[in-house]
C-alpha cells in the first residue's frame, strides 16, 4: 500500500522532469518523409548534372561551361530548399499532430528551447556553405552541410528525444569521411539526409509515435 | 526506520513533487508554465508554490513583462539538496 505511493511519486517525478526539458512529441514519421523528399532531391540533381554533363560534352567549344556550372549551383540550390521547406513544414505539422493527440502543447518553452538550439549551429552551417560556394569551393558544401547539421541535432538532441544524438553523430562521421571523396557529395548527402532520416525516423516512430 | 525520516513532508503532495521536479532540471519556471505541466488550478498551485517558498526551498521573483505581471520560480540549493534526499529515500524504500 505504502510502496505503491512511493511508486507513483518516483514515477511523476521522472515524467514531470522529462515533459518539462524536452519536447517529446517530434514526430519520428515526419523523419521517414524528411528522408524520402531528400532521396527524391538528390535524385532529380543527380538528372540535372546527367542532363548538364551530356550539354557539355556536345559543346565542342567549351566557351558555355562556367555558365552551366552556375546554372547547376543554382538548379541544386533550388532543389535543396525546397527539400529542407518541405521537410520542416511536414515536421511542424505532424509533431503538432502528435502533441494534440497525447493533450501536449506544441509551442512552448520545451520546443522553442528545442528550435533555438537546433538552429544556432544549422544557421552558422549555411552562412559557411554560402560562403564556400562565394570562394569556388564547390566540393566542401557537401561535406560542410552535413557536419553542420549532424552537430546541430546533437545539440537539440538534450531538448527532445535522445535518438536525434545519433543520427547527428551518423551525419558527422559522413560528412567527414565525404571529405575525401570530393565529387561525390551527392551520394553523401542522399545517405545522410535520405537514408539516415528514413532509418532513425522509423526507428522513432516505432517507439514513441505508436501510443 | 531511519530511512522514514529522510521523507520529506514537504514534498508529500502531487502538485508539490511537481514544481520541485521542475525547478530541479530548470533553470527557472514562470506560473503559467507550471500551471500548463501540472494541471493545476491557479490557486491551489499559488498555495503549494508559497508552502515551498516558506521552506525557503524555493524563490519567487516577480517582475513585469511589458505591462504583464510575471512570476518566475526557481529552486534554492537548500530546495535542491532536500528534494535529493527524498528521492534517495524513495527510492531506498521501494528497494527493500
Amino acid at each position: 500500500m505504502e510502496s505503491k505511493k512511493y511508486l507513483e511519486d518516483i514515477s511523476e517525478i521522472k515524467d514531470m522532469m522529462r515533459k518539462s526539458s524536452r519536447f517529446i512529441s517530434l514526430s519520428g514519421l515526419s523523419g521517414v518523409l524528411a528522408g524520402i523528399y531528400a532521396l527524391i532531391g538528390a535524385w532529380l540533381a543527380h538528372r540535372k548534372l546527367q542532363e548538364i554533363i551530356a550539354v557539355d560534352y556536345t559543346d565542342v567549344f567549351g566557351s558555355s561551361s562556367v555558365k552551366i556550372e552556375t546554372d547547376y549551383i543554382y538548379n541544386l540550390f533550388l532543389i535543396a530548399m525546397g527539400v529542407i521547406l518541405l521537410a520542416i513544414a511536414t515536421g511542424i505539422l505532424l509533431s503538432a499532430r502528435k502533441a494534440k493527440k497525447v493533450g501536449d502543447k506544441m509551442w512552448d518553452d520545451s520546443s522553442k528551447r528545442l528550435v533555438i538550439n537546433f538552429f544556432i549551429p544549422l544557421f552558422a552551417g549555411g552562412v559557411f556553405s554560402i560562403a564556400l560556394l562565394q570562394q569556388d569551393m564547390y566540393g566542401l558544401v557537401a561535406p560542410a552541410t552535413l557536419i553542420f547539421y549532424g552537430l546541430a541535432c546533437l545539440n537539440a538532441s538534450k531538448y527532445t528525444l535522445g535518438d536525434v544524438r545519433y543520427l547527428g553523430i551518423s551525419n558527422i562521421i559522413i560528412g567527414l569521411i565525404s571529405t575525401q571523396f570530393i565529387g561525390y557529395g551527392l551520394y553523401f548527402w542522399a545517405l545522410g539526409f535520405g537514408i539516415f532520416h528514413i532509418f532513425y525516423g522509423a526507428l522513432m516512430y516505432f517507439k514513441y509515435d505508436r501510443v | 526506520m531511519s530511512i522514514i525520516t529522510n521523507i520529506n513532508k514537504a514534498f508529500d503532495h502531487r502538485i508539490r513533487l511537481g514544481i520541485m521536479s521542475i525547478l530541479m532540471v530548470n533553470d527557472y519556471a514562470d506560473f503559467n508554465r507550471l500551471k500548463e505541466l501540472l494541471g493545476a488550478t491557479d490557486g491551489n498551485l499559488a498555495s503549494h508554490a508559497k508552502a515551498l517558498e516558506k521552506e525557503n526551498y524555493i524563490v519567487v521573483e516577480k517582475q513585469f513583462i511589458g505591462r504583464k505581471p510575471n512570476t518566475k520560480y526557481s529552486a534554492t540549493p537548500l530546495g535542491k539538496a532536500a528534494f535529493k534526499k527524498h528521492i534517495d529515500a524513495l527510492e531506498k524504500l521501494l528497494k527493500q
